[in-house]
This record gives C-alpha cells, sequence and structure tokens, in this order.
C-alpha cells in the first residue's frame, strides 16, 4: 500500500502546475505555450486521482475522464489555430503576433 | 511501495522541467512523453490502473503524437545539422537514463504489488463506469457535444482555402 502522505502528492501535483504555470509564462513559442496547457491540465488531474485515493470513492476518476475529453478539444482546435497562424505571419513567436488586423 | 512513488515524482518533476525549458520542440515533446509516463505510474501506484493506461494511450498515444505531427509540420525544429544532433550522445543520454529508472521502477512496483485481500478495497474500473453512466450521465452527454463541437471547429480552421481563379487568371 501506499502511505506516501497526501500532502506529498499534493506537493507533487502542485509542483507540476507551476512547472507548467512557469512555462507557460517565459514561453514565447506557441507550441511551447499550448504544451505548458496541458502540463497545467495533467497536474489538475492528478489532484482529482489522489482526491480518488484518499477518499476511496470512483469520482475523482470520473472527473479525470472529463478532463481527458476537453484536453483532446482543446489540442485539436489549439494545433489547428496554431498552423493557421503559422500560415498568415509564417511565424509562431507571440510577440509578433500581436496585430489584430496587418 | 513509497520509494517508487519518490522515484517516479521527481522523474515527472525533472523531465517537465526538462520539456519546458528545451530549445528544440522535439526533444521538449519527447521529454513531456516521459513525464507522462512517470505521472501513469504515479496513477497505477494510487491505485487507479484504468487511468493509468487512459494515461497512456490517450495523452502519450494520442494527443502527443497530433503535437509532434504539428511540429514536424511546421518544420520547427532545427533542419540543419540534425543527424549530428541525433548522433550526439548529450542529446539521448539524460531521457534513456530516466526511462530506464521508470522502467525499473514500474517492474519492481508490479513485483511488490501485494495480493489482492478483501478488506483492502480498490475502485475498480467498473466502479467508474457505472458511475460515469448513472450519476455523470448528463456530463458524459455534454462531453459528447463538446467533442463533436471540438471536430467541427478543427475541421474548418484546418482547411485550406478553396482556389476559385483559374490558374491562367492567377497572380504571379
Amino acid at each position: 500500500m501506499l502511505t506516501v502522505p497526501v500532502e506529498t502528492q499534493l506537493l507533487f501535483a502542485g509542483i507540476l502546475f507551476f512547472l507548467g504555470l512557469i512555462g507557460l509564462l517565459v514561453r514565447r513559442n506557441l507550441v511551447f505555450m499550448l504544451l505548458s496547457i496541458e502540463i497545467m491540465f495533467n497536474s489538475a488531474g492528478l489532484v482529482f486521482i489522489i482526491a480518488s485515493h484518499h477518499w476511496n470513492q470512483p469520482d475523482g476518476q470520473v472527473m479525470f475522464i472529463f478532463i481527458l475529453a476537453v484536453t483532446a478539444v482543446e489540442v485539436a482546435i489549439g494545433l489547428a489555430l496554431i498552423l493557421q497562424v503559422y500560415h498568415h505571419f509564417k511565424t509562431l513567436d507571440v510577440d509578433k503576433i500581436n496585430k489584430l488586423k496587418d | 511501495m513509497n520509494i517508487f512513488f519518490y522515484i517516479a515524482a521527481a522523474i515527472a518533476i525533472i523531465s517537465t522541467m526538462m520539456a519546458i525549458s528545451g530549445r528544440n520542440a522535439i526533444h521538449s515533446l519527447l521529454f513531456l512523453i516521459l513525464s507522462l509516463l512517470a505521472i501513469s505510474v504515479v496513477f497505477y501506484l494510487l491505485d487507479a490502473p484504468f487511468i493509468a493506461a487512459l494515461e497512456v494511450i490517450i495523452y502519450a498515444g494520442a494527443i502527443m503524437v497530433l503535437f509532434i505531427f504539428v511540429t514536424m509540420m511546421l518544420n520547427i525544429g532545427l533542419e540543419q545539422k540534425q543527424e549530428k544532433q541525433w548522433l550526439n550522445p548529450r542529446m539521448w543520454i539524460i531521457p534513456s537514463i530516466l526511462a530506464a529508472i521508470l522502467l525499473v521502477d514500474l517492474m519492481l512496483a508490479l513485483r511488490n504489488m501485494p495480493p489482492a485481500v478483501a478488506g483492502v478495497q480498490q475502485i475498480q474500473p467498473k466502479q467508474v463506469g457505472i458511475s460515469l453512466f448513472s450519476t455523470y450521465l448528463l456530463a458524459v452527454e455534454i462531453a459528447a457535444i463538446l467533442l463533436m463541437a471540438g471536430v467541427i471547429g478543427a475541421y474548418h480552421l484546418g482547411s485550406q482555402k478553396k482556389k476559385v481563379l483559374h490558374r491562367f487568371l492567377e497572380k504571379k
């Protein structure tokens, strides 16, 4: 049986979330920003699984499946938008994509 | 069992740090896949084997492959000297070591798994499925609508603009 205290498990999820947040704030490449959002989604799901294990209820795992569906949709739309942005601007640097019209 | 959790957590954190700090998009994606595999080991240790399988199949299998396809389509990675970089041990030694540690971790965790006893109850996938299709039925339908919208949106955004002019009338 896993006897790691639940605080440590939540700390692990929190570290992953903040790594994703740092990546989102620091990187200027759109692909890396989407990747950081993925990391944050995943750590949120990890918190659900930890809670599910802690309370011994299946609800957390159900929520993880919903997070999975939302993530899949988000990635599909986000990558399609990235492709369009790249075709239009020929760059993925968000500092250069700051015009609403050109 | 605890040491396996700590090893997997350390690998997840290290490879996530490498993923968000890498220069090359493909290398970052591969590090992120390693991180997802480590988190899947954590899920397994948290008595959620079904979710661990979903993490590997959907996250590492489908979503990351989509990322890699788009990255390769956009040619973000450095094309020149790529072969030389691949042959450079500095490029593959860290991920290989991390992945090997993860494999050993998983194998030892599987070996030390206590036999299923009656007192300790583990959440079974069956229980998750029953809960999913009874309590959360409305949420499943909403997720289905969301996926449908995602498919239509991705198709619309991904479609190329159609040519309307004859090729002789095009501006060069």
